[in-house]
């Protein structure tokens, strides 16, 4: 659906800040565009809706040339979430996802109806419509960042490392739920990032750029298991190199089946005894279907030994769990990202299944190494 | 002494004030008629705009006086040129106010203007002018009280107005002409600049109230 055609873009004073671009992307791709700062990423992004004009070459979406359209126009075709949010800080969340369907002269009730919907999409509801952009999280205001740019339901959207100023923990969620979003609506997205991880994340197939020019186009797995030369190898990291593992990809192929797990009636001496038995410090609180209800560990009991009997009365709920079948690089990431020493992993239904521990990371580590050793003769081990 | 001089010249102080506020507003009003959308343009010549600014920098240095008298060889005397040379004056700290406002808008938020598909009116009228008002306003209101104290120099060259009481009350050596001339004067710009804080918190966008992101 997008094609950009050997375009260059020389700036004034000389500066050849993407050089011979070639790419064909998918209708319902999720394309990002990555690279050190200064590669050229953000430079191709905004030929495509002709905030920068190429200085060779062409780009055509469906077929169409870009440059015989009506810059104005185009723009308007094609979403665009900005970095730093760029919400209008004087309009209300109503007006700011309304804003290109205003610019299209949409009839007043079918913005409505339009704005209600897009809400719907990130869980938010109408009592946002009046709110202003400052009085909402960083997260929300990114939401309703990515809701304006699908407004008018453009087909193409164009993202500029949309989640760059959130705090990794917003930014983990938020890239989540985009991806599935897109999934959902069925969208073709350039994403601009420098993030490797969140490039892995969303992608489906990544560019990686060098001083303006393609160094490879491929899916992560790909890219991952065979990084075209030294500076992608270097660009993805050794650390992420270990996170693949050709045979085992989802978490329920590596978790440990059995955790321990009690249910909120038992006491704490109960709870002291079965930690000492198992050797472990922290212990999974289920109810009597075996759904995941939070978490006990040493330290809490030891606190209010005194105080309490019963585990209901310490229980930890804010436990994060993936399900079993998340790809085992994803949750990689969490563990250590968020320093966790363990992640629940619970079915559908909530019900614990099992759980991944450093323990079983190290065992992927291990294997990837020694996979390594096996099939290919780096110097990476 | 001065029940007596308000029990003879009441009615006149009346309408000597109410001329001297019109010759203001009418210059302010047309201070804004003309710099606001001059600054909004100066803000799209990249090269010109500081030269432009310099240059309107320079003629407010001007004394007042000066520029009153310069204006009778072409204008004559009357309300006409008072309100002319006064309207030179309103024009500058409006016009810098709109441009500053202007340039002072996040990049980010302009962009994202361009990125979405507006043409450039409608970048001006939905995202530069009303993000760029707080600072319009507050050079509105600079414009307003300045020029209600300079007015009293209309009387000068035949404008009428407060100004007549205190030329007249200096050429008699008579302080209650002063008086009479000043303290409304005085009292009227602290009532027009009470009444725009009022204006600019009904037309300020009540996203921009407390928060400084926009300017
Ligand atoms: N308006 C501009 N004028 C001149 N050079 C620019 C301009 N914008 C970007 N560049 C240069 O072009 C190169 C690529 O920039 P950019 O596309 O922003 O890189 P990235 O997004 O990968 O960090 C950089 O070297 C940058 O300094």
């Amino acid at each position: 659906m997008l094609k950009l055609e050997n375009v260059s873009k020389i700036y004034k004073g000389g500066k050849k800040a993407v050089n011979h671009v070639s790419l064909e992307i998918e209708k319902g791709e999720f394309i990002c565009f990555i690279g050190p700062s200064g590669c050229g990423k953000t430079t191709t992004m905004k030929m495509i809706n002709r905030l920068i004009e190429p200085s060779e070459g062409a780009i055509y979406i469906n077929g169409k040339n870009i440059m015989e359209k009506d810059p104005v126009e185009l723009r308007r075709e094609i979403g665009y979430v900005i970095q730093q949010i760029g919400l209008f800080p004087h309009m209300t969340i109503l007006e700011n996802i309304t804003l290109v369907p205003k610019l299209l002269k949409w009839k007043e009730e079918d913005k409505l109806v339009r704005a209600k919907e897009l809400l719907k999409l990130v869980d938010m509801g109408e009592e946002y419509f009046n709110r202003y952009p400052h009085e909402l999280s960083g997260g929300q205001q990114q939401r309703i960042g990515v809701l304006r740019a699908l407004a008018s339901n453009p087909p193409l959207i164009l993202m500029d490392e949309p989640f760059g100023a959130l705090d990794p923990i917003t930014r983990d969620s938020l890239q989540e739920e985009f991806k599935h979003l897109q999934r959902t609506l069925d969208k073709t997205i350039v994403f601009v990032t420098h993030d490797m991880d969140e490039a892995i994340k969303l992608a489906d197939r990544i560019v990686i750029l060098k001083a303006g020019k393609i160094v490879q186009v491929d899916t992560p797995d790909e890219i991952l298991r065979h990084p075209a030369n030294e500076f992608v190898e270097e660009f993805i990291g050794k650390d992420r190199l270990l996170q693949t593992r050709p045979n085992v990809e989802l978490v329920k192929q590596m978790m440990n089946r059995s955790p321990i797990s009690i249910t909120e009636e038992k006491t704490l001496q109960e709870a002291i005894t079965l930690m000492r038995d198992k050797r472990v410090d922290s212990l999974l609180v289920v109810d009597e279907m075996n759904v995941l209800r939070g978490f006990v560990d040493i330290e809490t009991i030891s606190e209010f030994r005194k105080k309490a009997t019963l585990i209901s009365e310490v229980v930890n709920r804010e436990v994060f769990s993936v399900k079993e079948d998340t790809l085992i690089r994803d949750v990689v990431q969490r563990i250590l990202k968020r320093g966790f020493k363990y992640v629940p992993v619970v079915d559908e239904h909530q019900r614990l299944v099992g759980i991944m521990t450093r323990a079983s990371l190290v065992d992927i580590v291990y294997d990837s190494l020694w996979g390594e050793e096996n099939t290919m003769t780096t110097e990476s081990v | 002494m001065f029940t007596d001089f308000l029990k003879t010249n009441g009615p006149e102080l009346l309408i000597k004030a109410w001329e001297h506020l019109y010759i203001s507003l009418i210059a302010v009003l047309l201070g804004i008629l003309v710099a606001v959308p001059l600054g909004i343009l100066l803000t799209r010549m990249k090269r010109s705009a500081p030269v432009l600014i310099g240059a309107v920098n320079i003629l407010q240095t001007l004394p007042s006086l000066a520029i009153l008298a310069f204006f009778i060889p072409f204008l004559g005397v009357g309300k006409v040129p008072a309100i002319i040379a006064l309207f030179f004056y309103s024009v500058l700290p409006i016009l810098r106010n709109t441009y500053i406002g202007i340039k002072g808008i996040n990049e980010n938020l302009l962009e994202a203007g361009r990125g979405i598909g507006m043409t450039s009116w409608e970048r001006i009228r939905f995202v530069e002018f009303p993000l760029a008002l707080p600072v319009i306003m507050a050079g509105i209101r600079t414009a307003t009280v300045y020029l209600i104290g300079w007015a009293t120099l209309a009387s000068f060259i035949g404008g009428g107005g407060l100004g007549d009481y205190i030329f007249t009350g200096l050429n008699l050596y008579q302080e209650e002409y002063i008086i009479a001339g000043a303290v409304p004067a005085i009292i009227m710009a602290i009532f027009v600049d009470f009444f725009l804080a009022r204006v600019e918190g009904k037309v300020v966008p009540r996203g921009l109230k407390g928060t400084k992101q926009a300017v």
